[in-house]
């Protein structure tokens, strides 16, 4: 049965945790992102009994979560890009111990306090491993509000499945903007997922369960990290997702994902309008990155423009999967500006078209 | 009149030599041995049988390495 | 049969069997070596801990949360499920645990580097919320495993490789006395300090511990038990020197004895 609502994004995200059977959300008040926290404060505990709880700081919470989660327990916690900086020792905890949990990063402009408009500028933080080591989450990035709700039991499944952090990595404008939501229905509250790894406390048919990133021989800290490269592969095998809209005649290609990959549907549209043939694919796994798909795409396009609410970091990646095939240009705007579908165009044919 | 009589057990490989026993026992019955452990520490060793079996000795041990008897015994 | 019996007779009797025992290993703490220097209360603590787990038979029900520091391996010797946390964040750690397995006995344990210094506010205000858990502070005023750098509860004048010519308060801050902070808090419902340096010490200390435990059947706030602790190596002390400078030099700063007391105590 469909249940349509009009619902902020942030609040449709919160709407689904609780559909989701989310155990408990730990989190901090941070703008463009408060309503998650005041939104499952409301309406949580009551409806499912799941745990909410105001930490005192993103660092504090991102532990909590660390605690949690390594009871196999759903949790999640939400913040925006500030607060997510303060979570990266928490996050490189997390991906070492292997303990699956669900972040969300409503991103705002940076750096530093910065402002409380969209950004797109904590790609790199997300898809390369903000904090120590090497490690990697899974990053989703919706670009409405209706993905902002479907990733939320997504997430919650790609995080049990591998035993890894998920981050749906969406920004200010997605959070705060109201659309038309189609709800899941509600899924039971798994208490007792009994995960065999968690601390759940020890029955005697087994050695105690430790959750932990210690490994002092290097031996060993080299084995846990062929084991995490190797699931790393593997979940660039089975779950990297794109989305790709008239790229099959295209002489132009526009990568670009989250809210600003609207925009590029509009610019697209427009080039069209005018004669020119342009596509536009949009990564829904950030990391994965759809590398293999940007990299055949190429092949049988003039050329390719990477547009991003920043200075340019994604197209790193849409470069590294071109490899020099076609020329790849880039088009961004930073602090909280959201590029317009004109701007794009003009970027495109200026850029890659006027260059004949 | 019953007198208590006890005895304890020193794990010698699990002994650091801390000597924190020795003085936590009231009839001074342990003492440090001549030789050492696998690890490279002087153990400790029983050095006289006047053990009562109070259990300072083991509950001071930090490394638990001390097992405890007590009998209570008949006077002859 | 026989012949033992005349053994028994004859030579010394032997009173080490089965029902004599009186003290043993707990079978929580693992029959593996501990990697803390000779003398070093960790190991008692931790004995402790293991001795009240049996006692109360909660060793399915016990999640620990070990800190950064020395007891950075606690989970290695105690025989429950464990959660490793990163430095400071233990108190966090085991908010996250007990509110997702309210049922289950719940303890961190951290030293003063740990708690008192990079830990603080997660301290404060897991006690402040009253999390239904226990924990336990290794209070030794210095910093263990990273070799002897000052604590936060380093004493006016102690020397430590960060404060080489003594603790000078002027610009270095006075010991930081964290059972003065979080007494003011209405929510914690338990704070004692201890120590483990005697026979009778231990005792007490053991009791403080099994409160911890007990109270949060009673779901009535956290349970606090500092343990004013030696650290013979980065003191460059014998263990028996150490001992003696418990007694003379941090006793006095540190007093031992309950703090804050439930009124109605529990058996």
């Amino acid at each position: 049965m469909k249940e349509l609502k009009l619902m902020k994004g942030n609040e449709a995200l919160a709407e689904a945790a609780i559909r989701a059977g989310c155990d408990a959300y730990f989190g901090y008040p941070i703008t463009p992102q408060s309503e998650v926290l005041e939104y499952l404060s409301r309406e949580a505990e009551k409806r499912t009994g799941m745990v909410v709880l105001q930490a005192e700081s993103e660092v504090a919470s991102i532990n909590m979560i660390y605690g949690g989660a390594g009871c196999g327990k759903k949790v999640m916690t939400s913040s925006s890009s500030p607060g997510v900086s303060l979570m990266q020792e928490g996050i490189s905890y997390i991906a070492s111990a292997e303990v699956p949990c669900l972040l969300v990063n409503v991103q705002r402009g940076g750096p530093g306090l910065g402002t409380i408009q969209p950004s797109q500028a904590d790609y790199y933080q997300s898809v390369k491993g903000g904090g120590h080591g090497d490690y990697k989450m899974i990053v989703l990035a919706p670009s409405s509000v209706q993905e902002m709700a479907d990733f939320v039991s997504l997430g919650f499944d790609l995080a049990f499945k591998y035993r890894n952090p998920v981050m749906i990595l969406s920004d200010g404008a997605l959070g705060q903007m109201m659309e038309k939501v189609e709800l899941q229905p509600h899924q039971e509250r798994s208490t007792e997922l009994l995960q065999e790894w968690a601390t759940v406390g020890r029955t005697p048919d087994r050695d105690s369960n430790f959750i932990t990133s210690l490994h002092m021989q290097p031996e060993q800290m080299e084995e846990v990290n062929i084991h995490l490269q190797n699931k790393y592969k593997l979940i660039a095998e089975n779950e990297t997702r794109v989305e790709c809209v008239n790229c099959d005649d295209a002489d132009y290609i526009i990568v670009a994902y989250g809210l600003v990959a609207r925009v590029c549907h509009n610019a697209a549209q427009l080039g069209r309008d005018k004669g020119l043939k342009i596509g536009v694919i949009r990564p829904i796994t950030l990391s994965p990155f759809p590398t293999d798909y940007i990299s055949k795409a190429s092949e049988q396009v003039k050329g390719i423009l990477d547009v991003e609410m920043s200075a340019g970091q994604m197209v790193d990646d849409v470069r590294l999967a071109v490899n020099g095939k076609k020329p790849v240009e880039f088009y961004g705007r930073m602090g909280g500006i959201v590029p317009t579908p004109e701007e794009i165009l003009a970027a495109l044919e200026e850029k890659l078209v006027g260059g004949k | 009149m019953a007198k208590v009589k006890g005895d304890v057990v020193i794990d010698i490989e699990v002994c650091k030599g801390c000597e924190l026993c020795i003085v936590a026992c009231p009839t001074d019955v342990l003492g440090k041995s001549k030789q050492v452990n696998n690890k490279g520490y002087q153990y400790i060793v029983k050095v006289k049988e006047e053990c009562t079996g109070c259990e300072s000795c083991a509950l001071v041990c930090p490394d638990a390495a001390i097992t405890v008897y007590r009998k209570k015994k008949q006077a002859v | 049969m026989e012949e033992k019996v005349m053994e028994a007779v004859n030579a010394e009797e032997n009173i080490c069997v089965p029902e004599n025992l009186i003290y043993q290993r707990p079978e929580t703490l693992l029959d593996v070596p501990m990697h803390y220097c000779p003398g070093c209360a960790h190991g008692t603590v931790h004995k402790l801990i293991a001795e009240v787990i049996d006692e109360l038979d909660i060793q399915g029900k016990t999640i620990g949360v070990a800190p950064v520091g020395c007891s950075v391996f606690a989970y290695q010797y105690l025989g429950v499920d464990f959660s490793e946390a990163a430095h400071g964040r233990a108190s966090a750690v085991a908010t996250g645990i007990k509110r997702v397995m309210p049922d289950k006995y719940v303890f961190s344990y951290q030293g003063d580097g740990d708690l008192a210094a990079i830990g603080t506010a997660e301290t404060i205000h897991t006690c402040n919320r009253g999390e239904n858990l226990l924990i336990i502070f290794i209070n030794n005023g210095i910093y263990g495993m990273t070799g002897g750098q000052m604590a936060p509860t380093t004493l006016p004048n102690m020397k430590s490789t960060t404060s080489p010519y003594g603790r000078d308060v002027q610009t270095m801050g006075n010991p930081l006395v964290m059972t003065d902070l979080i007494k003011q808090l209405p929510s914690v419902y338990y704070i004692t300090r201890q120590a483990v340096n005697t026979a009778g010490n231990v005792r007490k200390a053991k009791k403080a511990i099994k409160k911890g435990f007990q109270y949060q059947d009673l779901n009535k706030g956290t349970s606090f038990v500092e343990i004013v602790a030696n650290c013979p190596s980065n003191w460059k002390m014998t263990p028996l020197q150490s001992n003696k400078f418990l007694e003379d030099q941090m006793f006095p700063y540190y007093p031992l004895g309950d703090i804050k007391v439930p009124e109605k105590e529990v058996k």
